[in-house]
């Protein structure tokens, strides 16, 4: 009897794992040099030395700040926001037993950017309250929200689509209240913008706050590999294996809350990439998550990165909002699982 | 001693479901659970493996309660095949399988050879080793619930609990799966329709009737006309068939007790002409 060995061995892994690290870089070096204003290739790299090792190349004060401060941390975050929220629509979709679970459609993105309006505009809680403690505590908010009318709905998997649908809504409509009733015209435009999501403001500090948060989360999702695998047959089977459904659950909805809230704090609300990356990673490296979850962080950053590269240059002297970019790949990628789901059952 | 129930309740949307069962199972042999449909077998078995919590009463496990014992002990003691189960997950039939060893691995730990030994002994058990890497959407009803079967053979368990494990296989698939089970040698509680293969496999039978049991014991004692009578509302006559068992003859059109007679058949003639 032959069959394919279980685990790769170690060269192909090392291969592979080098293979996804030169994309990554290529990814970056391109988000680096590509851009309004035309920067040599060697004068970028010798920007990036000065930056990162102080190596005091000549390069002019504004080029440094472009390349460095700019564009390199923007593409850092870009990469975390798509590598985090690809990593929590595989957690959604595994735990919830479907395909279409994302934290956009289940409207926790809607949730945190409802928290994080509230807390710019009418400055609650003030001091002790920050921008990302109002997108936490938004994001938890609608996932109880969401779960709540699941539950009441039935339960089954396909009801949560609908009540995600339903949650987005309605603190899409809080949002809205918010800003109509309370902001004045300057914040308003502000918010709408940053709603649709932008990496136009981000610097190096949102990098700092961004990169723990994706680094432990990913942590603890990796640890929960296997747990997550034991979620195929639903919520019985994974307790007949020794699994504590709810414990599992609570953290996991927990990091995903942790993960959509940090990143829609600072960047806006951006959808689809945790609908798409996770298919097309179950597609390169199958379903089992101890592979699954790591190629979602990658591919996720890769495809947040290009993504982020195209609103600069799609439309010349313009930057278009990173969801709208997103939402042009996402949309019909959605139509098509769901025309694939329809099919198979 | 293994597993025992010892007057367990269970209610959902406000009516009993499980209402102060108590049963036991012997080490090592097959206790059947028969009912008709919605008498609470499926839930009973949610009790007996600790999906569901017993609203009172107690489930042991070797004398101790059953709530106290750790769950990954537990997945490594106790497996459960579900009544139907599915996912939309692109899995392999070895895939599935190898689901069975999660209790038995930590997070962190690699995929090792016994891990490996136990997934391919069991697919072999249930004679499906040559459909290691088919895919589990792909397969038929009767080689899913082999397949799930296979799964918690991996787990390895000294208590086996089935819910109709015999659901959809063919005839030759129902009696090497209850012959499979007499030969594991592990405790074994199921739910069963079909009431011969229950009198034929099973070392004792209970009778599940609106959540009660109303009877149990060795199959010849418990398996009587009059009782199938009165919780099935079907009339049998049970008599030895050709290999000297007792079998059991549902009797479509119920004549007098014990006289089997066979319906009048109509004469296959043109009665329209005329
Ligand atoms: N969660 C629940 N909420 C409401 N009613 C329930 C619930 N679970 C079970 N029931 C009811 O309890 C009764 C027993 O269900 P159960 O599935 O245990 O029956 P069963 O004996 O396994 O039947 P079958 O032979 O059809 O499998 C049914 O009437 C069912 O509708
Ligand atoms: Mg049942």
């Amino acid at each position: 009897m032959s069959h394919a060995p279980i685990e790769p061995n170690w060269a192909a892994r090392v291969a592979i794992a080098l293979a996804v690290l030169l994309a990554l870089v290529t990814a970056i070096t391109l988000a680096v040099t590509i851009g309004e204003m035309q920067i040599p290739l060697s004068t970028a790299f010798q920007a990036l030395g000065n930056g990162m090792f102080d190596l005091g190349y000549p390069v002019s004060a504004i080029q440094q700040g472009v390349i460095f401060d700019y564009r390199l941390s923007r593409a850092l975050l870009a990469a975390l926001c798509g590598g985090t929220l690809a990593l929590s629509g595989a957690i959604l979709q595994a735990l919830l037993r479907n395909p279409l679970a994302e934290p956009y459609i289940l409207g926790i993105s809607a949730g945190a950017s409802t928290g994080a309006v509230a807390v710019m505009i009418l400055g609650f809680g003030g001091a002790v309250l920050t921008i990302s403690g109002g997108a936490f505590i938004g994001a938890v908010v609608a996932l109880l929200v969401v779960a709540a009318l699941a539950t009441g709905a039935g339960g089954s998997s396909d009801r949560v689509i609908l009540a995600g649908v339903a949650g987005s809504q309605l603190f899409n409509a809080a949002t809205a209240t918010i800003v109509t009733t309370l902001a004045n015209a300057e914040q308003a435009r502000g918010v709408m913008f940053w709603l649709l999501g932008n990496f136009g403001g981000v610097r190096w500090p949102d990098v700092w706050v961004a990169t723990p948060v994706a680094l432990i989360c990913f942590g603890v999702c990796m640890l929960h590999a296997k747990v997550l695998d034991a979620f195929a047959f639903g919520a019985d089977a994974a307790a007949s294996l020794g699994v504590a459904v709810t414990r599992v659950r609570i953290v996991l909805f927990a990091t995903t809350a942790v993960m959509t809230a940090t990143m829609v704090s600072i960047v806006g609300t951006v959808g689809f990439v945790g609908l798409v990356i996770p298919h097309a990673a179950r597609f390169l490296v199958g379903p089992a998550h101890a592979r699954l979850l790591p190629a979602c962080l990658v591919i996720g950053a890769i495809f947040m990165i290009l993504a982020d590269i195209l609103s600069r240059i799609l439309v010349p002297q313009q930057i278009l909002p990173i969801g709208v970019v997103t939402a042009l790949f996402g949309a019909p990628a959605f139509a098509l699982i769901l025309y694939r789901a329809r099919r198979a059952t | 001693m293994t597993l025992a129930a010892h007057d367990i309740r269970w209610s959902a949307a406000r009516r009993m479901i499980v209402d102060g069962v108590t049963l036991r199972a012997e080490p090592g042999r097959i206790l059947g659970l028969i009912g008709p449909n919605g008498s609470g077998k499926s839930s009973l078995l949610r009790l007996l493996c600790r999906l569901r919590k017993v609203e009172s009463g107690v489930v042991t496990l070797d004398d101790r309660d059953l709530a106290t014992v750790p769950r990954r002990d537990l997945a490594k003691r106790l497996a459960f095949v579900e009544q139907q189960a599915s996912t939309e997950v692109q899995l392999s039939v070895c895939d599935v399988v190898k689901l069975g060893r999660t209790p038995h691995r930590g997070a962190l730990a690699s995929w090792s050879d016994v891990d490996e030994a136990a997934v391919e002994a069991a697919l072999e058990r249930v004679d499906m080793a040559a459909r290691h890497d088919q895919l589990w959407h792909t397969l038929s009803g009767g080689e899913r619930q082999r397949v799930h079967i296979a799964r918690a053979l991996a787990q390895e368990p000294r208590e086996l609990i089935l819910d109709e494990p015999t659901n959809h296989l063919d005839i030759q698939h129902q009696l090497s799966i209850l012959a499979l089970l007499r030969r594991l040698g592990v405790t074994c509680i199921l739910a069963l329709h079909d009431l011969n293969l229950a009198s034929l496999f099973c070392d004792e039978i209970a009778v599940l009737h609106e959540g009660k049991v109303v009877a149990s014991g060795a199959p010849p004692d418990v398996l009587t006309e009059d009782l199938i009578a009165r919780v099935f509302g079907v009339a049998v006559s049970i008599r030895a068939g050709a290999s000297g068992r007792r079998h059991i003859e549902y009797l479509i059109d119920p004549p007098e007790p014990g006289v089997v007679t066979a319906p009048p058949r109509p004469a296959l003639k043109n009665t329209h002409g005329g």
